[in-house]
């Protein structure tokens, strides 16, 4: 998937976020840490393009309410940063990938101990499949076919010319 | 960096790296503290003892305070209540707690090396809350969080620690992460109190405080610990405190952007005089608040179990 597709899937999504918020002025984005930070920007200034007005951007760091941290090495915690309210809005969580739904979940947790959104949206660029809880997505980029062990390498970068996302397949026997 | 350690037992054999992964994990717990609802779940369902063995409040007050908004359980243990009276060994009563499925087990002991002891014995992680005067990691921790927040960085400060040396687990601990994160450590205090030997750890060691105060970025005083001395080590408090003492007219000698530490309780009028512990130069109580965040960050990292699965 190179840069010109990065930007199709990119449009798709703020398409449908418009189409299911009419006027916007509620819309505020938060991007997960880590992959979601950068497409959250993205969105924001295609969002801000057709509605004429700023949306707000934030970022949430989901490590602290992630339901297997005995079971691996400490992630690295990285900052949360939203500087406005969620209570009321209407928040659109944002991701790179889509897999189990677990970071999904932590993310829920997260924002509600932020406050009291008046709803979550949730907006991805890649849904990979292999659902592990019953969370789906709002808005896809894309839908990628994997097998439950290939990697999915998002890279995003300032600019989404220099984007792309890479398939890894695990190899196999 | 990823953190691998199941124990946090002292500051002496962690690398640079290491220490900075807490600082860096720290300072996201801080912003915790600082929301309305300031608790995560990351700790649920585990259960924390505190075993404090020697005597402490304020460091058994926030390792407690730091278990609970990590949403763990907690147990506290003190020598006076427990059946350590009655004869029962160190060994055996961190074993009962096990038996309750402890999985983290916060000591304080006289004894220096306690804390590793329990480490090899048990498989709870087990965090050092000060042994004898060995080291106390977390506070040395704290300090260098709360001097690398104010000043942006450790390496090259001029960090000058002011007291009783001799008997400070206080003063190991920071002297270990000071010299590993690059910083210049003077110590100053009577020469009974500050062995010549500490130069070995890469320190400059002096009995002038006027020498010692002049150039540091950052002034750390220790509380002078009458309960750890065997005998006076100097001749009067009073005498103490007219050459050691850091008073208004004396931090005239010092930058005009120096911070003043301590890591409490305070003596008032003996190692500080009350309007520099409560002056704009005194950090103290950010110390405090910093020292809850450091112990959730050290207790989340050790919880981090075996590396496994894919990312996403």
């Amino acid at each position: 998937m190179d840069a010109a597709a990065v930007r199709g899937a990119v449009e798709r999504i703020a398409e449908a976020i418009r189409a299911g918020n009419p006027g916007g002025d509620q819309v505020v984005l938060v991007g997960i840490q880590t992959g979601g930070v950068q497409l959250a920007r993205y969105l924001a200034s295609e969002l801000e393009r057709a509605w004429g007005n700023p949306v707000p951007v934030g970022h949430l760091d989901v490590t602290m309410h992630r339901d297997d941290l005995d079971q691996r090495l400490a992630p690295r915690v990285h900052p949360t940063a939203i500087l406005f309210d969620v209570t009321g809005k209407t928040v659109i969580l944002v991701d790179d990938v889509l897999f189990s739904g677990r970071t999904t979940r932590a993310a829920m947790d997260a924002l509600t101990d932020l406050g009291r959104p008046r709803r979550i949206q949730l907006a991805v660029l890649v849904d990979r499949g292999h659902r592990e809880l019953p969370i789906e997505a709002d808005f896809i980029g894309m839908t990628l076919a994997t097998g439950p062990v290939d990697r999915v390498d998002v890279r995003l970068a300032a600019s989404i010319e220099d984007s792309k996302v890479v398939l890894e397949k695990a190899a196999s026997g | 960096m990823r953190w691998t350690r199941k124990d946090l037992l002292d500051l002496q054999s962690l690398s640079a790296d290491e220490i900075l992964a807490v600082l860096d994990t720290a300072r996201e717990f801080k912003a915790v503290g600082e929301r309305t609802i300031k608790k995560v779940p990351a700790l649920r369902g585990k259960t924390v003892v505190n075993l404090f063995v020697e005597p402490s409040t304020r460091t058994r007050i926030s390792f407690e305070l730091a278990a609970q908004r990590l949403s763990a359980d907690v147990i506290n243990f003190t020598a006076e209540a427990s059946s350590l009276r009655k004869g029962e060994t160190l060994k055996d009563t961190a074993r009962n707690l096990e038996a309750l499925n402890a999985d983290f087990i916060i000591i304080r002991h006289s004894a220096a090396g306690a804390p590793h002891f329990l480490a090899r014995v048990l498989g709870a992680h087990v965090v050092n809350a000060g042994d004898g005067a060995h080291e106390h990691p977390t506070q040395g921790l704290l300090d260098v969080f709360t001097m690398r927040e104010k000043k942006g960085r450790v390496a090259g400060l001029k960090v000058t620690v002011v007291g009783d040396i001799l008997y400070s687990r206080v003063a190991r601990s920071n002297v270990w992460a000071l010299r590993r994160l690059g910083a210049e450590v003077t110590l100053c205090g009577p020469p009974t109190l500050v062995p010549p030997a500490f130069q070995r750890m890469g320190c400059r060691v002096t009995t002038d405080l006027r020498l010692a105060i002049a150039d540091a970025d950052v002034i750390n005083l220790l509380r002078i610990q009458h309960e750890r001395q065997r005998k006076t080590m100097f001749p009067s408090l009073g005498e103490y405190t007219s050459l050691f003492g850091i008073s208004r007219a004396r931090l005239r000698e010092a930058r005009p952007d120096v911070l003043i530490m301590h890591p409490g309780p305070i003596n008032r009028g003996v190692e500080v005089d009350s309007d520099v512990a409560d002056g704009g130069h005194s950090v103290i109580l950010e110390q405090v608040t910093n020292g809850l965040a450091v112990r959730m960050a050290v207790l989340y990292l050790i919880n981090g179990g075996e590396s496994s699965g894919v990312a996403n």
